[in-house]
């Protein structure tokens, strides 16, 4: 995966998968620890402990048309390399959270990529399902939730091209307010 | 969030101008697979492209991302339903295909290259083969 974004992506769908109706998406950068923390929680149905335990093996996976699911083991290598970890806290049926710890100013650390795109993607073609987007800097912090954003436009569906462009632009102004690292 | 507001009246205006808009199945839908392979190898791009060329050229489609549809090795993916029409999926699909897919059958029904092939039966067709 090229940039962080594409993980979000890719971890969120398995959120969805698992009937989530809240997702919420925290990245929180320490600068003065070196840290750049991506947390993903649901309120799916969550994996017992056996389960939990062997799911960032590839060849583990609840997909039904593969053997082999490697979303959580690819996001795990990466943030590995940078000197940093992944851990899984699930419980069945109340959630799941996915939590990887890179190294901020690692080398290796993917840059985050297009999060406003990702999230608003996420958003767009999951009308029902509640996104609460947040970010923190040591500047300040941001809160994307698609919940107020749908007060806002009431009858008009975030999936409308014209919000979609809007909501992009929105976040990436938002987020550079609060001096994101890249 | 104050010119969401503005944008808003303006979106409502172009939304209650379309035909259609209430029918789902009257409109084109466009279902892009986004699971690690198809994410992997770009299919966000692709389904951006979608959702703003479309917009651009006035055609009325739904996109949405769907997970895996178990063709990874020709991922990005992507599944056209026409209305009134049988899904067609094409694989290996990048922005220049992503246009020529729009350009030729989204809009002339001209089926382009690199159609993968249904190989399952459902158990309604098998039932009626009997």
């Amino acid at each position: 995966m090229k940039d962080l974004s594409l993980h979000i992506l890719d971890i969120a769908q398995n959120s969805i998968a698992a009937g989530s109706g809240l997702i919420k998406v925290t990245i929180t950068e320490y600068r003065g620890s070196d840290l750049y923390r991506i947390e993903i929680g649901d309120n799916g149905k969550g994996m017992t402990p056996d389960f939990a335990a062997t799911v960032t093996d590839p060849y583990v996976t609840s997909r039904t048309t593969r053997k082999v699911g490697l979303g959580l083991s690819l996001f795990k290598q990466n943030a590995e390399r940078t000197g940093g970890t992944l851990k899984i806290l699930s419980e069945s049926g109340r959630g799941t959270i996915v939590s990887a710890d890179f190294g901020l100013s690692s080398i290796d650390r993917p840059p985050l990529g297009d999060i406003a795109g990702t999230m608003v993607l996420l958003a767009a073609a999951n009308l029902k399902t509640r996104f609460i987007y947040r970010h923190i800097t040591e500047k300040g912090e941001y809160i994307f939730d698609t919940k107020k954003v749908n007060e806002m436009l009431e009858e008009l569906p975030i999936s409308e091209p014209g919000v979609i462009r809007f909501l992009k632009e929105m976040i990436r102004e938002n987020l550079q307010e609060i001096n994101i690292a890249g | 969030m104050a010119d969401l507001r503005k944008i808003k009246d303006d979106l409502r205006v172009k939304m209650s101008l379309r035909e259609n808009s209430n029918n789902p199945e009257s409109l084109v839908q466009i279902k892009v697979a986004m699971a690690t392979c198809g994410i992997a190898s770009g299919a966000k791009q692709v389904m951006d492209f979608f959702i703003e060329e479309l917009e651009k050229r006035n055609i009325q489609a739904v996109v949405t991302q769907t997970g895996c549809m178990g063709y990874c090795f020709a991922e990005p993916t992507v599944e056209i339903t026409l209305p009134g029409q049988s899904p067609v999926v094409y694989g290996y699909v990048d922005t220049k295909k992503a246009d020529d897919i729009i350009e030729k059958y989204i809009k002339n029904g001209e089926l382009v290259e690199g159609i993968i092939p249904v190989n399952y039966e459902t158990i309604e067709n098998n039932k009626e083969e009997k």
